[in-house]
């Protein structure tokens, strides 16, 4: 190495220790967060420990089962926050892992859509556990070129027609979407709602997919196993996230996506608070930035989604033109409502019974699915 | 003993000390050994007893399903629902006879080309295949089946290839089959290796007698060469049998719709169901089956050339 590639090292090794240094003059903390990829991006973190002096350690998991997981290792003291999708908030708040938060002191909580203030995967008796982040649908995904006519309902990914060339998650939620294509084909089970099954409407969603493995190619674990999937021409429909959609299309895949005339899943992150964290005020601190229409509207761009910050639609805009209605920040309640939200299944069925499917029988049945 | 009138003792009880300690040694040269040994013993038995210890305690505990807390008393519980839960014998045989397939094919391939390295080939051509039969250990286990995938996806490699001669394409990405290739590529090296050393340490005089008794090349090869080679055979099969066993990763990459190994199973029951216990139970499974495997390779003599 040259005499001036060293001197290049040290001026930059000094020019990112300055901020640093400039940080820690506040009162700050560290803050150990479970986060989805794209979450804790230094676009937002960053200007975040600069303003707060509240640095940022960052654990990415890779599935709702991860994060609960992670949440409860080490006797629950080794996280402070995380960014909890639907289907695991009610395991960790029924398991005393996150605490309680008030709304009030979190500026920007008033402009939130009305959906998100106590949706119930994070408010449970009025007692908020948590500040409702950014949603999705769980879109349908396919191939322009290889599936004609453009398909309009979940009953493409069960059909025979594409046999051998359908991708859906794996992941035992994927339950629920054969359940909402149950809920709205077949009346005579009687699903009211997609994660309260008991056994015999389970029984049926179990017995769909079963007779949809043989069409699978793969259960995709991760994103970009999708992705590669489409790109080469190994899949051409499947179960998939937008963040995939537009991945692909930026890489030029004929691909196109929709919500299906049955509506979809989807999905509703919450950020939490671990019950033992040692650094409430910076927990606070960063539910207060996260909300702010600018990281809603960066975040929402970043990864796909939409913000539930109704002010962040025109700085997505100014970001990336026509991004607010690419990503329904503006849909109106209509297409919110055909989405039904990825929740914990649980023995009550909410409607006075217990004789519901929980999510270990969810669980037990996908493991036994993929055999 | 003598020390009270050694005159050193006034001055340094370390080195009265010292001697006496050297001198028991000498007169019990077990001690010795053992004061070696010891440490050594200690560490192997802390890290790698004290796992397996944890493991098979693990397998007789159970898990609290909502809050996911291990629940501390003695259970047959796991193994209860192992045996009668077909899905766990599906994917304990799937992985059982994976693994065997891809020892055999291991075998097949590569008993000729060590044969070459070890009797045919001259020294720089011998150099060179080692290379080559090493260079691959040299890349990132993942980048290797990642290539996999390119070469065998619907739109990769092999296909392409077989449109060009006019053939049809072969629709193997993502299937059991798949996971066979990959697997036997990966461990070629580890059969080659032992197969190869046993080659080599067959005198040449053998072979000669052989054919001054009247035996063809044939005949040679069946009951001289063979039996002495055998060993490493199975020396080699012990390496691409466990490690195929133990795998989770290839199934998760190149595997379909069924191929959960072992491995994959104890992964979620872990990671997903925060299931330890269970995860442990099942992974009783390939440390037995690699218990049989053991002792019927002890028989055919794999350790005597090692």
């Amino acid at each position: 190495m040259t005499k001036r590639m060293w001197a290049l090292l040290a001026t930059l090794a000094v020019a990112a220790a300055f901020p640093a240094a400039g940080a820690t003059k506040q009162t700050g903390g560290t803050l150990n967060m479970i986060a989805w990829e794209g979450y804790l991006q230094p676009q937002w973190v960053k200007p975040f420990t600069k303003a707060t002096g509240c640095t940022i350690h960052a654990k990415y998991g890779g599935s709702s089962d991860e994060m609960v997981t992670l949440m409860r290792s080490g006797g629950g003291n080794q996280y402070d926050m995380v960014s909890a999708s639907g289907d695991a908030s009610l395991r960790l708040i029924y398991g005393k892992d996150v605490q309680t938060v008030d709304p009030s002191k979190i500026p920007d909580f008033k402009n939130f859509g009305q959906a998100f203030k106590s949706p119930p995967n994070n408010t449970i008796g009025g007692k908020h556990y948590g500040i409702s982040l950014q949603w999705g649908p769980n879109t349908l995904l396919y191939n322009t070129k290889s599936v004609k006519p453009a398909p309009t309902s979940w009953a493409s990914i069960y059909s025979p027609k594409y046999k051998g060339k359908v991708t859906v998650p794996d992941n035992p939620i994927q339950i629920a979407d054969a359940a909402l294509y149950l809920m709205k084909t077949n009346a005579s089970l009687g699903i009211k709602d997609p994660y309260e099954l008991n056994s015999t409407q389970f029984n049926a969603a179990i017995s769909l997919l079963k007779k949809q493995k043989p069409l699978i190619k793969k259960y995709w674990a991760l994103a970009s196993d999708e992705i590669s999937l489409f790109k080469n021409g190994d899949a051409v429909i499947g179960a998939s996230w937008p963040y995939q959609t537009n991945t692909l299309i930026a890489d030029k895949a004929p691909v196109k996506d929709l919500v299906p005339k049955e509506g979809a899943t989807g999905w509703l992150d919450t950020w939490m608070v671990s019950a033992k964290t040692k650094n409430l005020d910076c927990a606070y601190k960063w539910l207060a930035w996260v909300s702010t229409p600018k990281v809603q509207a960066q975040q929402a761009i970043y990864f796909g989604e939409t913000p539930v910050n109704s002010k962040a639609c025109a700085i997505m805009d100014k970001l990336s033109k026509g991004s607010c209605a690419q990503y329904h920040a503006n849909a109106p309640l209509k297409y919110f409502k055909q989405i039904y939200f990825w929740k914990t299944p649980i023995a009550d069925c909410g409607n006075g019974k217990k004789n519901c499917m929980d999510y270990t029988k969810w669980q037990q049945a996908w493991t036994q699915l993929k055999g | 003993m003598a020390a009270g009138l050694d005159p050193a003792q006034g001055l340094s009880n370390g080195v009265g000390a010292r001697r006496r300690f050297g001198g028991a040694l000498w007169r019990r040269p077990w001690l010795k050994g053992a004061s070696l040994l010891a440490p050594p013993v200690l560490g192997f038995l802390l890290i790698y007893i004290a796992a397996l210890v944890a493991l098979f305690v693990y397998a007789f505990w159970t898990v609290d399903p909502f809050t996911s807390l291990t629940i501390h008393s003695w259970t047959l519980e796991n193994f209860r629902e192992l045996w009668h839960g077909s899905t766990y014998r599906t994917v304990a045989f799937r992985t059982v006879s994976i693994a065997a397939a891809v020892t055999v094919t291991d075998a097949i391939i590569a008993f000729p080309f060590a044969y070459f390295m070890a009797r045919v080939a001259g020294p720089r051509i011998r150099a060179l295949l080692f290379i080559l039969v090493l260079l691959p250990l040299w890349a990132s286990y993942l980048a290797r089946v990642y290539a996999w995938r390119l070469i065998l996806n619907s739109d990769g490699l092999l296909n392409w290839s077989l449109h060009k001669v006019g053939l049809p394409s072969a629709g193997i990405a993502y299937t059991n089959t798949a996971m066979w290739i990959v697997f036997s590529y990966i461990w070629l090296p580890f059969m080659i290796l032992p197969v190869y050393a046993s080659l080599e340490r067959i005198p040449h005089s053998y072979i000669e007698a052989s054919r001054d008794l009247g035996a063809k090349g044939g005949r040679t090869f069946r009951s001289v060469i063979l039996p002495l080679a055998l060993p490493g055979v199975v020396a080699g099969s012990i390496f691409t049998f466990s490690l195929t066993l133990g795998d989770y990763i290839t199934p998760v990459l190149v595997g379909g719709a069924s191929s959960q190994f072992i491995g994959n199973v104890v992964y979620d029951s872990v990671n997903q169901a925060s299931n330890l216990p269970f995860g442990a139970a099942f992974a009783v499974v390939p440390v037995v089956v690699m218990g049989i495997y053991l002792l019927a390779a002890r028989k055919l003599g794999a350790f005597d050339a090692l």
